[in-house]
């Protein structure tokens, strides 16, 4: 009980002193760009209402998960297919890095081109962002899957989709999951500045908006539902990856318990 | 019909202008129902040619058939003890999956295959690791498990390679007890790599000495030791201590490279 409330306070302190330091430091602004966040925190309820929550965060949410699964699934599918071929590897190698190199938003304007203003580009956007670290983990999990089981694997008759399934997809998982993590916050970006080119709805048209009509204090309401939207998150993937990743976590406290 | 039959095998490693021969020549049989112990001084190709009798490597030339058909790629007859036991079990799966995983393979029905692994489980002892992770277990236990997996794919020939190199020398003992047992009790054909001379002549019924590398038969010598065997007295047998003198005698050979009385024919020294 003592250890879980030391937990939670190591937990929680930090972020307290942090808002005090805000409450204090903005308390008595007359700056209309930086208003005091006692102000901030009354608007709050009044903006993200139930209806706004369905009409913006929703789409946002819907958005950012259909463009992430996407790239989830390409990213492990080419990255399985790149690392598991030498040949395969050779030729995308250059090509991969040079792609990754691009910063995705500036693909935005370009994707609206061939995939209009609607969700579809907005999905697109997230996606092309969101593929580079799976894929380029997963390549790297898929190559460095140990022989010993891989012939271990072949004596056994495991091949095929059980070998992919059983054998190199777990075996890759742990980086796999590493590149899902980092994933996830471009995601989070990609969403926001895909909603500020030519939308209707989102968390990311909506602060835009506020910020338009001079809605200051909205405005900083927005900024910190997006905070707390991406703790969440990457809250969730946590739990996610625990349960997923548990032995590969006991694996390491193992071996580096034993010398 | 011999168990297992390799006749004029070689193997030669091509690659960068480099050509290795790792075996050169061997020719040699393994009864149904034998325990046949490969020995020979280390780098000598002993896990070449295991893996070419696994269907693991390509054999550059000669033949090899399990039960009259030949091998040319890993045999669903075969099962494998590899030496690096952490690295051959899956560490996501628990112990049950990882025995259970090539029978799945197979195709068996979901109730042969219960039945097999937990017979397997309880033949090495670890009926209450089935629901562990095996780097929860200790090394000896870990390699009983891999033993256990085999066991539970009821290979026609079991082959291991150098299985307890990697284990102190108490788990050993117990390990190559836990392998005499099991072969007695299963009727089973082992063909067994080492380069441990006393695990050779303890384990074996025959003793299979190979010469360096590149690797021919230097000599086979049948183990007169009787089949009740354990750790305390066998090994202080004098018929124990001559067998070992004499295998030693030809791994030394085999290490300056002069083959003693001919390649492959040599007999059992007469006992005393």
């Amino acid at each position: 009980m003592r250890r879980l409330l030391l937990r939670v306070f190591y937990v929680v302190a930090l972020p307290i002193v942090l808002v005090a330091v805000w409450w204090a430091a903005s308390d008595g602004s007359t700056n209309p760009f930086w208003p005091p966040l006692r102000t901030i925190l009354k608007t709050f309820p009044d903006v993200w209402t139930g209806e706004r929550l369905r009409a913006d965060v929703l789409p946002s949410l819907w958005r950012l998960a259909a463009g992430y699964a996407l790239a989830a699934v390409a990213g492990i599918a080419i990255g399985t297919v790149v690392g598991s071929y030498r040949r395969v590897r050779a030729v995308c190698e250059p090509v991969l890095e040079f792609l990754r190199a691009i910063p995705p938003p500036v693909l935005v304007p370009v994707i609206m081109l061939f995939a209009g203003i609607g969700d579809t580009m907005r999905i697109v956007v997230i996606a092309s962002g969101c593929v580079w670290p799976v894929l380029l983990n997963t390549v790297e999990g898929v190559r460095a899957v140990d022989p010993v089981m891989l012939e271990t694997a072949r004596s056994y008759g495991i091949t095929g989709m059980a070998r992919l399934r059983d054998l190199v997809l777990r075996s890759a998982s742990p980086q796999i999951f590493a590149g899902l993590r980092q994933a996830l916050s471009i995601g989070i970006i990609l969403m926001v500045i895909s909603e500020m080119f030519a939308a209707g709805d989102g968390i990311g048209f909506t602060i835009v908006q506020f910020q338009r009509s001079f809605a200051i204090p909205d405005m900083w309401t927005g900024i910190l539902v997006l905070g707390l939207l991406g703790f969440l998150l990457s809250a969730a993937f946590r739990l996610v990856e625990r349960r997923v990743l548990a032995w590969y976590h006991g694996l390491r406290a193992s071996t580096r318990r034993s010398p | 019909m011999h168990a297992l039959d390799v006749s004029g095998l070689q193997k030669v490693y091509e690659g960068s202008g480099r050509r290795v021969e790792a075996v050169r020549d061997l020719t040699f049989t393994v009864e149904r129902g034998e325990l046949l112990c490969l020995v020979g001084p280390s780098g000598c190709g002993k896990t070449t040619l295991l893996k070419c009798v696994g269907g693991l490597l390509a054999p550059t030339a000669g033949r090899i058939t399990l039960s009259g058909k030949p091998v040319s790629g890993p045999p669903p007859g075969m099962a494998f003890v590899f030496q690096e036991y952490g690295r051959s079990l899956f560490p996501w799966m628990r112990v049950g999956e990882n025995v259970e995983l090539p029978l799945r393979q197979k195709g068996l029905s979901r109730t042969r295959r219960r039945e097999l692994v937990a017979d397997a489980l309880e033949s090495v002892a670890l009926s209450d690791a089935v629901a562990a992770y095996p780097w929860q277990l200790s090394g000896g236990m870990q390699q009983r498990v891999a033993i256990a997996r085999a066991l539970a794919y009821e290979p026609q020939v079991l082959l291991m390679d150098e299985p307890f190199a990697a284990v102190d020398a108490q788990t050993r003992a117990d390990l190559e007890d836990l392998v005499r047992r099991l072969w007695r009790e299963r009727g089973m054909t082992i063909l067994f790599v080492t380069h441990d001379i006393d695990e050779a002549v303890y384990l074996g019924e025959r003793v299979l000495v190979l010469s360096a590398s590149p690797t021919v038969v230097q000599e086979q010598l049948t183990v007169d030791l009787p089949a009740e065997r354990d750790q305390l007295h066998t090994r202080v047998d004098p018929r124990f201590a001559e067998l070992r003198t004499h295998v030693y005698q030809q791994i030394q050979a085999a290490k300056r490279g002069v083959p003693q009385d001919g390649v492959t024919t040599s007999d059992t020294p007469p006992p005393r």
